[in-house]
C-alpha cells in the first residue's frame, strides 16, 4: 500500500509541477487551480503516507537519506502551499514545485526503507534538529525561487525590452519583499535547527562538533552566506538583484551540505 | 433568411471616404426612415465609427440587399458609388456575424483592445432598435455579440498591458514598485507627455508630485494645477532621495543628471529602487544611470518599445478570442437555423406520414377480405386527410414566419407536436 501511496504523491506533485509550469506559459487560470489541487492533493496523501510509514517503522521517517529527502519534499510543499494562499504569487509555484517533485523522486529511486533507526539518533535533539533544519531549508527554497524570479524580472527591466517574463512575473517590490520575508523566517529556523544539531551531538559523541568536517563544514557555510545576507538586508545594504544573488547562492550551499551531510 | 453586412473600416479604406460616408448621431435617426424606401432590406444596424462604416442587415434575396445597402449609402451621403464601391466589403451568413463578433470585441481595432468599440456597437444597436430597424435575428445576433465581447474581456487579457506611452510608463512603474500608493514622483520640466505621465501615476495612488522646472514660477503653476508641490531647480539633489519616480523633459541640450550623482543618490536611499524616465530629445539624463543597481532608465525609445511589445502580447492574446469567436458563431447559426421554415414544416409533414403509414399498415392488415384495389383507394384517402389538415397549417407557417414575431409560430408548432430535436 505503501508504495502504491508513494506513486500516487509522485504523480500528484508531477501534475502540479505540469501544471504550474503551463500556467505560467499561458496563465489560464483553470491550470493554475488544477496545479494548486495536485498540490494540496499530493500533500495530503503525502502526510497520510508519512502517518503510516511512522507507524510501520515505529520512528520518524529520518533513518536514511531516502526518507529525509521525502520528509523534505513535504516540508517544502507544505511551506509553498502556505505561502501561496497567503500571499497569491501565482508564478511562484512554478519555480518551487519542481524543487519538490525532485526531491520526492530522487527519495523514491535510491533505497531507503528498511533502515533501523541509529539508537543515536532517538534523541529529542535530534528531532528538533531536523524538524528546525527542514522548516529553513524550505522557507530558503522559497527565497531562491523567488531570487530567480527577481534576477529574471529584474533582467527583463533592465534590458529595457520586456519579453513574456515581463508580464508574468510579479513585480520587483512583490518578490523582494517576499525573498525577505521567507530569508527572515529561515534563517532563524535553521539557526535553531543547528543549536539543536549540536547539543545532540554533545549528548550523543560527547562534543558540540563532533562530525567530521567534510560533513559538517559546508553546512556552515551555507549558514554564513544567510547570516551575511540577513544582516546585510537588515541593515539595509542589500537589496533587489544582489540579495537575490545572494539567496540563490546560499541555497545552492546549503543544498549541497545536506546531501553531503546526510549522505 | 441571412444576416450580412456592408461596409469599410480603417482595414479597406482612406479617412477621406471614411468621413465622406460617415452618419452623425442625429443623421442616424433619419437615416432608418430613409432605410424604409429599401423594402429588401428587412432588419438593419448602422454602425459608424471613426474607423468603420457598417451596415448589418437581414434579408431574404442576398445579392438584392447588398445592391440596396450599396444604392442607400450612394444616396444617402449624396455621393456617387463608383467613388467608394471598391472599398467596400461584403460578408454574409457565418462570416457577417463573425465580422461583428471580431468588431465588438475590439479584435478588428486598430488598436487590438482598445475598450471604446464595445460602447459604439451597443448605442447603434440600441439606436436601431429604438427606430424599429431592427428584430428578432438581428435583436440575437448583437445580444450575442455582446456576451461574446464580455467573455472575450475577462477570458483573454487582449485589453490588458498599455498601448499609450504614458501608461506603459505607470506599468513600468507598477512591476518596479508594486503599489505606487505613498510613492513621489518628481516632474522636472514641462510637457505634455510627461504631464500625462505624471497625472497617470497621480490618479494610480502616487502621493506627491513634485514640479521642477528652470523658471520657478511656472513650475508654480504646473505644481498648482495638478496638485503637487513646486521645488527649486537648483535645489534637486536634496529632493532626489525621497524622489521614487523622475519625469524628465526639459530643453537642456545636456545631461542634468549623471552616473556619480545617481550612486550617491541611491546610497543615502539604502538603496531603494528609482525609477527614471526620461523623454526630453536630446536627452536629460545620462543613460549609464542605468547600471546602478536598483535604477531603473527608460527613455522616450525604450518606452516605444514597450508600447510595441505591448500590442504583440495584445495580438497574441488575441488569437484566444478567435477560438471563442469560432464557438460562439456555430452556436449562433444553429440558433438562426432553427428560425427557418422549411426544417420545421418537413418535420411536420414527416411525423404525420410516419404516423399515417404505420396506422395503415396496422389496419390494413386484419382486412384481408379487401381486395388490392379497395386498400389502394383507403391509403389515398388517408394521405388526402393528412393533406388536408396539415395545408392551412403549413400555409401559415410560410406566411407568418415573415413577420416579425414569425419565429414564435414555429416555436409553437415544434412545441405542439413535439418536433423538437432532429432538424436534419
Amino acid at each position: 500500500m505503501l508504495a502504491i501511496l508513494s506513486l500516487l504523491i509522485v504523480f500528484a506533485y508531477f501534475l502540479a509541477t505540469l501544471k504550474h509550469i503551463l500556467f505560467l506559459i499561458y496563465r489560464r487560470h483553470q491550470l493554475l487551480t488544477i496545479a494548486l489541487w495536485a498540490g494540496l492533493l499530493g500533500l495530503l496523501l503525502h502526510t497520510l503516507n508519512l502517518i503510516v510509514y511512522t507507524r510501520k517503522m515505529g520512528h520518524l521517517p529520518f533513518a536514511n537519506f531516502s526518507e529525509s529527502l521525502a520528509f523534505f519534499s513535504w516540508v517544502m510543499v507544505l511551506t509553498y502551499l502556505f505561502v501561496e494562499f497567503r500571499y497569491k504569487i501565482p508564478s511562484l509555484g512554478t519555480f518551487v514545485m519542481p524543487l519538490a517533485l525532485l526531491s520526492i523522486t530522487y527519495s523514491q529511486l535510491i533505497p531507503g526503507e528498511g533502515t533501523p533507526l541509529s539508537p543515536l539518533v532517538q534523541n529529542v535533539w535530534f528531532l528538533v534538529h531536523i524538524a528546525f533544519a527542514f522548516l529553513g531549508i524550505a522557507a530558503f527554497a522559497l527565497t531562491f525561487g523567488l531570487g530567480i524570479m527577481y534576477m529574471i524580472q529584474e533582467g527583463q527591466l533592465k534590458s529595457r525590452r520586456p519579453g513574456g517574463f515581463y508580464y508574468r512575473l510579479p513585480s520587483l517590490e512583490i518578490l523582494d519583499s517576499l525573498g525577505y520575508k521567507t530569508l527572515a523566517w529561515g534563517f532563524p529556523l535553521l539557526t535553531m535547527g543547528l543549536l539543536a544539531g549540536s547539543i545532540w551531538a554533545h549528548s550523543a559523541k560527547g562534543s558540540f562538533w563532533g562530525w567530521d568536517p567534510l560533513k559538517s563544514w559546508p553546512l556552515l557555510i551555507g549558514w554564513i552566506i544567510y547570516g551575511i545576507l540577513f544582516i546585510g538586508r537588515i541593515r539595509g545594504w542589500w537589496r533587489g538583484r544582489k540579495a537575490a544573488r545572494w539567496s540563490v547562492l546560499g541555497f545552492v550551499a546549503v543544498a549541497l551540505s545536506y546531501l553531503i551531510h546526510t549522505y | 433568411m441571412t444576416v450580412l453586412l456592408v461596409g469599410l473600416s480603417h482595414k479597406t479604406a482612406p479617412v477621406e471616404i471614411r468621413e465622406k460616408l460617415a452618419f452623425s448621431e442625429r443623421s442616424l435617426k433619419s437615416s432608418f426612415a430613409y432605410l424604409n424606401n429599401y423594402p429588401e432590406l428587412k432588419e438593419k444596424v448602422i454602425l459608424s465609427t471613426c474607423n468603420r462604416v457598417e451596415l448589418y442587415a437581414e434579408a431574404k434575396e442576398l445579392e438584392a440587399a447588398v445592391q440596396s445597402i450599396k444604392n442607400f449609402l450612394a444616396s444617402y451621403h449624396n455621393i456617387s458609388l463608383g467613388e467608394f464601391e471598391k472599398y467596400l466589403y461584403s460578408l454574409y451568413h457565418q462570416e457577417a456575424i463573425t465580422h461583428l463578433f471580431r468588431v465588438s470585441s475590439s479584435m478588428d481595432s486598430m488598436i487590438v483592445g482598445e475598450p471604446q468599440i464595445l460602447g459604439q456597437v451597443k448605442d447603434a444597436y440600441l439606436l436601431a432598435r429604438e427606430a424599429n430597424a431592427t428584430g428578432i435575428v438581428l435583436n440575437q445576433v448583437f445580444e450575442k455579440a455582446f456576451s461574446v465581447a464580455k467573455l472575450i474581456r475577462t477570458e483573454t487579457r487582449i485589453c490588458e498591458s498599455a498601448v499609450s506611452v504614458s501608461f506603459a510608463a505607470v506599468e513600468l512603474a507598477k512591476k518596479i514598485f508594486g503599489e505606487l500608493r505613498g510613492k513621489t514622483v518628481l516632474l522636472i520640466g514641462a510637457g505634455e507627455m510627461a504631464e500625462l505621465a505624471a497625472r497617470h501615476l497621480s490618479n494610480q495612488g502616487v502621493e506627491t508630485i513634485l514640479v521642477a522646472n528652470r523658471t520657478f514660477d511656472r513650475a508654480q503653476e504646473l505644481a498648482n494645477e495638478m496638485g503637487g508641490k513646486a521645488v527649486r531647480f537648483d535645489g534637486l539633489e536634496k529632493e532626489l532621495p525621497h524622489t521614487d519616480i523622475v519625469i524628465s523633459s526639459t530643453a537642456a541640450p545636456h545631461y542634468i543628471m549623471g552616473k556619480n550623482l545617481i550612486a550617491n543618490i541611491l546610497k543615502a536611499r539604502k538603496n531603494r529602487p528609482m525609477f527614471f524616465i526620461d523623454i526630453a530629445v536630446p536627452r536629460n539624463i545620462d543613460p549609464a544611470i542605468n547600471e546602478i543597481d536598483n535604477v531603473y532608465l527608460y527613455d522616450i525609445d525604450d518606452l516605444h518599445n514597450v508600447v510595441e511589445a505591448n500590442l504583440k502580447e495584445r495580438e497574441k492574446e488575441a488569437l484566444r478570442g478567435e477560438e471563442i469567436i469560432r464557438k460562439e458563431t456555430l452556436n449562433l447559426i444553429r440558433w438562426l437555423e432553427t428560425l427557418n421554415a422549411v426544417p420545421t414544416i418537413k418535420l411536420l409533414r414527416d411525423k404525420a406520414e410516419r404516423i399515417r403509414s404505420q396506422e395503415i399498415e396496422k389496419t390494413l392488415r386484419r382486412l384481408n377480405h379487401l381486395s388490392e384495389k379497395d386498400k389502394e383507394a383507403i391509403n389515398v384517402l388517408t394521405m388526402s386527410i393528412i393533406n388536408k389538415i396539415l395545408h392551412n397549417p403549413i400555409v401559415n407557417i410560410k406566411k407568418e414566419i415573415e413577420s416579425p414575431n414569425g419565429f414564435q409560430l414555429l416555436d409553437l408548432t415544434k412545441r405542439l407536436f413535439d418536433l423538437e430535436g432532429n432538424l436534419d
